[in-house]
């Protein structure tokens, strides 16, 4: 039989940490990108050890929802990563700062 | 049955169980450190891929393997592919400088709040125990994991569950994704020229 749960429970929160510090400190937008993936990936683990821990499958549904929405999300969001490329040749988040009084 | 079989996979993991999570723990640590510290943006991705690799890797554990094979497919097979394609699209695989930080002090108290969120989530999880009380939200159980006494296994109840109890979520995700690709096929076309009207304009006014 597998572990218990609490330590799938305690890795996950610990890759959304690093995933949240990532998204803070970098300011490649690629890489932030990259960070937000594994915040949904510590998420997607928590969910599937609440499925096994509650014998419940609606955990592993939601896993599968979440893969959706974080595809769309990329699509999207790289989307935008290339107008903005063509518009200022930056990936960088700092330098977008027209708004800057 | 199920708090007996809780406890059980609580008291007396096998050493295969204890290995397989110890090496894939220390492969998702690695790979999302990586993932955070690396200047190449194609080493951060090449990161990511070997954090979701360890990830499907906890997924086959906790007997979700079907998830873990669409994890392999969706995130390291198409997205892990998208954020490749456009670092190489866009020419931005070079190692930039991540010594300096234009606004000071903001990576101490990053470090801080983050600190701070995950000693919250724990903290909340030692007193919870983790588990707030439903044994189960929707659906018959079918054993103590889910699915595995089925006589279709784990795909089969997965696919019955998005299909009746979850269909409208599923029908939303399906709208969201054409969306999705509109969005991005109107982001990644080229605006038309604004030089060619005046020009047609000019010729046409002699006639």
């Amino acid at each position: 039989m597998s572990l218990s749960g609490a330590w799938y429970l305690g890795l996950a929160a610990i890759v959304f940490t690093i995933g949240a510090i990532g998204l803070l400190v970098r300011r490649n937008v690629l890489i932030m990108f990259m960070c937000i993936e594994l915040m949904l990936n510590a998420a997607n683990l928590t969910f599937v050890t609440f499925a096994r821990m509650l014998g419940d499958i609606g955990g592993q549904v939601l896993v599968f929802f979440v893969l959706v929405v974080a595809a769309a999300e990329v699509v999207v969001g790289l989307g935008i990563v290339v107008t903005n490329f063509r518009r200022r040749e930056t990936t960088v988040a700092d330098d977008l700062d027209s708004l800057k009084g | 049955m199920l708090h007996a079989t809780l406890l059980a996979a609580s008291s007396r993991p096998t050493w295969p169980d204890v290995l397989v999570f110890a090496a894939s723990a220390a492969v998702i640590l690695v790979g999302s450190i990586g993932v955070v510290t690396s200047r190449n943006p194609v080493h951060a991705a090449l990161s990511l891929v070997m954090t979701l690799f360890g990830v499907a890797v906890l997924f086959i554990e906790q007997e979700a393997d079907f998830l873990a094979a669409v994890q392999i497919i969706v995130y390291a097979g198409a997205i892990v592919v998208l954020f490749l394609f456009v670092i190489m699209f866009l020419g931005v695989d070079r190692a930039e400088d991540i010594t300096i930080e234009p606004l000071g002090g903001q990576r101490p108290l990053a470090l801080v709040f983050s600190l701070i969120t995950l000693a919250g989530i724990l903290a909340m999880a030692a007193t919870a125990h983790w588990v707030t009380g439903a044994k189960q939200v929707v659906g018959p159980i079918q054993g103590h994991v889910a699915g595995v006494n089925s006589p279709a296994g784990e795909p089969a109840q997965l696919g019955k569950q998005l299909f009746t109890t979850y269909l409208f979520a599923f029908e939303a995700t399906a709208a969201l994704l054409v969306i999705a690709v509109v969005g991005a096929v109107v982001l990644a076309r080229r605006p038309p020229t604004v030089e060619a009207e005046p020009e047609v304009t000019e010729s046409e006014l002699p006639a």
